[in-house]
């Protein structure tokens, strides 16, 4: 029914060829603000995942079901049903799994607003994604978020022991950090461009 | 006068001294990401005034009605409702400039600025002082973005507005218009403020002492 390559070719996409933070600037706050150390950034990602498949499936919902009889409410009803089925869910995985509440922690609710969740739920709808395809998306977006948190936290991590300038400290440095990542991830750009 | 003297203080604290994008860090998504061209920094700083100002205005006018528990959602909604405004009134205007924001407008909704001048100042004071500060913001917004579109626009394509600058002999910096671009240029532009603010600090106490 579903074509597996077009599944991982969304995937893969996402993942690292249109990099969410690194390609198209989403989730940039959570990018500068947490990528202070390597296991919170793991925990943000993770945390991100997260979110991204729940955000998927509301938005695939209220597509399919609510929106088909009024689009221009398209706006107000994402961000409306995702924060709040967001917070369900961190509700039901305090009672289920405090040991995985306990890692997610913080970040859950915090990220529920970000440009990069709201960006993917508008993303999946531009482009028509069915359940399946918008799973693959997500679960790309997700993984490339981490990615590039990861690395940008273990980059800043050395830089902590390095002798930077003064007016470099800071933001300034970050911003230089990522867009040298931002190069380096331009070279998946030519991947599949064979097949595609 | 002494009314007027704030709101001026309200409005010109957002062009430099707070200014969004280059002090406080906010709005970063819109500021990188529709920045390649001088034309779309425009349009993307006109419909964020527009819907900045306009929710700022509309929550500060109902700032005693709304329950604090359900503030954030309350204003998030507003936002919203003036982001689909913007959204609509965009494609059926502007359509070209639309397709090439795409998505961005609609993230409008996600930038932590607005959101942020709500909580912070909107819903704590009058609609006159409201406005003041969301019009100042705005327009320190907008310089930032059409600083950073400009820089990227005339090293990446060689033009400005569609203009060309350096006639055909100009190999243009292609990087600059894409994603990395938008990174280096604001890093370099925070370096080069901070290099200026020290040099300024350090001329003030060396004519101190």
């Amino acid at each position: 029914m579903f074509d597996f390559g077009d599944l991982v070719w969304i995937f893969v996409a996402a993942a690292v060829v249109n990099n969410f933070t690194l390609a198209w600037f989403l989730g940039l706050c959570p990018f500068l603000g947490v990528s202070g150390r390597l296991d919170t950034a793991l925990r943000m990602g993770l945390a991100n995942i997260f979110v991204m498949l729940v955000t998927a499936v509301c938005a695939w919902f209220l597509n399919t079901f609510v929106l088909v009889h009024a689009p221009y409410l398209r706006l107000i009803a994402f961000i409306v049903v995702i924060a709040s089925t967001v917070q369900f869910v961190e509700m039901a995985i305090k009672k289920l799994s405090p040991a995985l509440f306990e890692a997610l922690g913080i970040f859950l609710p915090l990220i529920t607003t970000n440009c990069a969740i709201l960006g993917l739920a508008l993303f999946q709808t531009n482009r028509g994604y069915g359940f399946v395809e918008s799973m693959s998306f997500a679960l790309g977006a997700g993984v490339g978020l981490t990615l590039a948190l990861v690395l940008m936290a273990g980059v800043r991590q050395e830089n902590d022991l390095r002798d930077i300038p003064d007016v470099l400290q800071g933001a300034a440095m970050s911003f230089l950090i990522a867009g040298i990542l931002s190069m380096a991830f331009m070279g998946f750009a030519g991947l599949f461009s064979g097949t595609a | 006068m002494a009314t007027q003297a704030e709101a001026y203080d309200e409005l010109v604290k957002g062009l430099w001294k707070e200014n969004p994008v280059f002090v406080q860090l906010l709005g970063l998504c819109p500021a990188l990401a529709v920045t390649n061209s001088a034309i779309n920094a425009i349009a993307m700083s006109a419909a964020t005034t527009f819907v900045l100002v306009g929710s700022s205005i509309l929550v500060s006018s109902v700032r005693n009605l709304i329950p604090k528990q359900v503030r954030i959602t309350t204003f998030i909604i507003v936002i919203a409702t003036f982001v689909t405004v913007a959204d609509f009134t965009l494609m059926a205007l502007l359509p070209d400039v639309h397709k090439e924001l795409g998505a961005f407008i609609a993230l409008i909704v996600a930038n932590c600025l607005i959101l942020g001048r709500q909580e912070a100042f909107a819903s704590r004071n009058t609609v006159g002082k409201a406005f003041a500060d969301a019009a100042g913001m705005s327009i320190g917004f907008s310089v930032a973005l059409i600083m950073l579109g400009s820089i990227r626009e005339i090293l990446g394509s060689g033009s400005l507005l569609g203009v060309s600058l350096f006639g055909p002999n100009f190999e243009p910096w292609v990087i600059m218009i894409l994603p990395p671009g938008g990174f280096l240029t604001l890093g370099l532009l925070l370096a080069l403020f901070a290099w200026w603010g020290k040099r300024k600090r350090r001329a003030e106490a060396g004519g101190a002492a």
